[in-house]
């Protein structure tokens, strides 16, 4: 039986037939029918933002921690431009959203009319796919069409720009079941051969690594616990980017932390003296690389992706297989298991010992205080004072999100929010908000920097309309700390530009937005203070002034290999280039 | 160049992989791009090819299927070997993109090129300028008192060479449609 609606009830049904339950959004004239729509009905929820780019970010958090696809409805013009910060960083991590934009009526399109912008032209580079709906016929295929793209494949944002006459017109509905995505079918099997190659390799390497990354968490939860089954009956140590935290649990025993340019010494010479690199879901990104001519120059390297053009962009393997990470370790492991579970014990134990050896450096460890709070030590106590609870991490972009990567562990994929690949500050605080719509009874904590953070405090309005408790979890340094670290190690000293006067009073702030503050300065002070926040029932903004000129160790300096590793701010011997270590 | 650099059937596809991924020699590839005819898909397309810093030395697109909505694009792109690959794999995970051959490498190709020259002279020149043009086996297509239009398929070299001959007899103008491709035999 077909079913004769408007655009902009189509538009409210097929978000219903895929299954989602909340929208992030902001209103304008190109979407009015819709938000009429969702007005009359109750099944999906609408979360009103301050800015379009905290929909896009609210999306991604809501995406990231349930894997499930985000959605976001904007406005034509400015609320589709607003939008494209989000887009790119979905697009860099791979995170599947759907954005869907209002458009000035189809006879109005090149006329520079009010609220016109190119919107699929300028989304194009930014989406994994785009689509301008001029035929209201259309209209609920191409957003069933939107949703598979979206999570089929290497999951990514895609944007539906819906002019409004479409809306306004009346057509068949299109169910989802009928609409044609047979054209995208991206390969989720390994080959067999390779996936074999791979498992012979493994049986006999000596210093053997799993690199993973954020494709086993994309993949679904069967494929952390199949890394976990994989790695712990192996026996062989597992690294992972920044993006692939809580896939293998930092609680594990094969655990040697996260590797790259402010990973931990361990896991980088583990990575650059290895001679068997598993790299599970990750890309060789220059953070993680270094110089690439002297990336793990002894080893053999298997590479697996579902995105074939990972393979040997940056770095040749010598293995690739191309498929979903879930699918290849399942048929990696029942081969493996069939061949006789045969690893070699002997190289084993000594590479294990290297790595202890590794280990005992403690590079994480720095000069503690009992003057001023050390944001290392206000992480120690966050990760000891939150053990156990249900515990979502976002975090804004710098020294904060190394430190939170560093001190904070996780257990669990899903539970560890970042802007990895586009490095976008403002993304904490609507990431933080987007996690805690979809688990209202977790703990949400932003780990922020006060720069970053400033970039969309807007939200706060957003977390007190909707009742979300996010705990703003601020490492207040008063400067960009991670500009100013590269100023001082790189640029001779000159702080331009690289502090904040005139910072707002976070408590007072607070008051303004009608939630609580806490200031704590006094490392004394420290642990009552993480336990007000926690106790209390709402949004906290938390102003922690810590340090205001430590620097964020260890650093691979950019363009360095990885046994080129800082672990210490020796000036001198940074210019030179001379420490290895 | 060693011996073992042979382009022909060496893909990353093939089971044998004879070329030097490593070389940092750029190479000439012709690439057919079959896609979606949808709004936009010439746009995606050149879009990453600027975006990621490739090169286009031709391009030529049109509708192939009528009815399923096929388009072939035809890209004459340079790069090192494993710019190739690079370029082949970004394309192929296009959503609009159904298939992309590497052309050059997948064997022997037929390629061709079409032409318009605009040659315009009196007495002695163009005389010869017709003469070169039933050397290269090229067609008048309009003529006057004093010009000539000339269409000539070739490859790209042949066009070149036409091109640089009739130069000093008058060229005026030229339009070229861009390489079309197919591999040869069945």
């Amino acid at each position: 039986m077909t079913r004769s609606m408007t655009g902009a009830r189509m538009v409210v049904q097929a978000l219903k037939d895929q299954g989602v339950e909340v929208v992030f959004g902001y209103p304008g004239g190109a979407v009015l029918p819709i938000y009429d729509e969702i007005f009359q009905q109750n099944d999906i929820r609408h979360i009103l933002v301050r800015h379009e780019q905290g929909a896009v970010h609210m999306a991604e958090g809501y995406a990231r921690s349930t894997g499930k696809p985000g959605v976001a409805l904007v406005t034509s013009g400015p609320g589709a431009t607003n939008a494209v910060t989000g887009l790119t960083d979905a697009l860099m991590d791979s995170i599947p959203i759907i954005v869907l934009t209002g458009q000035v009526p189809t006879f109005m399109i090149g006329t520079d009319g009010f609220q016109e912008a190119d919107t699929v032209g300028i989304t194009r580079p930014c989406t994994k796919m785009n689509w301008l709906v001029k035929d209201t016929a259309r209209l609920a295929e191409t957003i069933h069409q939107a949703f598979h793209v979206a999570t089929h494949g290497r999951p990514g944002p895609v944007l539906v720009d819906i002019p409004k006459d479409v809306q306004f017109a009346t057509a068949d509905y299109t169910p989802a079941q009928k609409a044609r995505t047979d054209y995208y079918a991206p390969r989720v099997k390994g080959d067999i051969d390779a996936i074999t190659r791979m498992v012979e390799m493994l049986e006999t390497a000596e210093r053997p690594l799993f690199y993973t990354g954020g494709g086993v968490i994309n993949s679904g939860k069967a494929a952390s616990q199949l890394l976990r089954e994989f790695a712990d009956a192996t026996g062989f140590p597992v690294t992972s980017t920044l993006m692939g935290l809580g896939a293998y649990p930092a609680s594990g025993k094969g655990w040697i932390g996260m590797l790259g340019m402010h990973g931990l010494y361990e896991a980088n010479l583990a990575m650059h003296g290895c001679d068997l690199m598993i790299n599970v879901g990750a890309r060789f990104d220059d953070r993680i690389t270094g110089r690439v001519t002297d990336f793990s120059p002894k080893s053999k390297k298997v590479h697996i992706d579902i995105d074939p053009s990972s393979i040997n962009k940056v770095i040749r393997v010598d293995v690739p297989i191309i498929g979903d990470v879930g699918h290849v370790l399942e048929d990696a492991l029942k081969i493996w298991k069939a061949r006789g579970r045969k690893v070699n014990k002997a190289g084993l134990a000594k590479w294990w010992a290297q790595i202890e050896e590794w280990r005992r450096v403690n590079c994480l460890a720095y000069a503690p205080s009992d003057k001023t709070i050390k944001p290392q030590y206000a992480l120690q106590r966050l990760e000891v004072l939150t053990k156990g609870r249900d515990r979502y991490i976002t975090t804004e972009v710098g020294q904060h999100q190394m430190w939170a990567a560093q001190y904070l562990g996780f257990d669990e994929p899903n539970r560890w929010m970042t802007s990895g690949g586009l490095g976008t500050m403002g993304y904490g605080l609507p990431a933080s908000i987007g996690v805690q719509v979809a688990h209202p009874d977790a703990l949400v904590i932003n780990v922020a920097g006060e720069a970053s953070w400033l970039m969309n405090m807007q939200e706060m309005g957003t977390a007190m309309q909707f009742r979300a408790p996010v705990k703003q979890f601020i490492l207040n340094n008063e400067r960009l700390g991670m500009v100013r670290q590269w100023q001082e190690l790189l640029h001779g000293e000159r702080y331009s530009s690289s502090w904040s006067e005139s910072l707002p009073d976070f408590v007072k702030l607070a008051e303004a937005f009608g939630c609580k503050g806490i200031k704590v300065s006094d490392p004394k002070d420290l642990d009552d203070a993480i336990a007000e926040m926690l106790a209390y029932d709402g949004p906290v903004i938390f102003d922690c002034l810590v340090e205001k000129h430590e620097n964020c160790f260890p650093m691979i300096p950019s363009g360095k290999p990885h046994n080129e590793m800082l672990l210490s701010a020796d000036a001198s011997a940074f210019k030179s280039g001379a420490v290895l270590v | 160049m060693s011996a073992l650099n042979i382009k022909k059937g060496s893909t990353s596809h093939s089971a044998y992989d004879l070329r030097d991924s490593h070389s940092q020699v750029e190479e000439s590839h012709t690439l057919a791009v079959i896609v979606e005819n949808e709004p936009g898909v010439l746009a995606r397309v050149i879009g990453l090819f600027s975006g990621r810093g490739y090169n286009i030395d031709s391009l030529t697109v049109a509708e192939v299927d009528h009815t399923g909505h096929r388009s072939r694009i035809t890209i004459v792109t340079r790069g090192t070997p494993s710019v190739i690959d690079q370029i082949e794999a970004q394309l192929s995970r296009m959503v609009p993109v159904h298939a992309v051959h590497d052309l050059t490498a997948e064997g022997p190709s037929v390629q061709r090129e079409l032409a318009l020259i605009k040659v315009a002279g009196k007495g002695e020149a163009r005389i010869e300028a017709l003469r070169l043009c039933e050397i290269f086996r090229a067609k008048v297509v309009d003529s006057t008192l004093e010009s000539f239009v000339f269409e000539m398929t070739g490859t790209p070299e042949k066009i070149d060479a036409f091109a640089d001959l009739l130069r000093p007899l008058g060229l005026k103008e030229i339009a070229r449609t861009g390489v079309a491709a197919l591999s040869r035999g069945a």
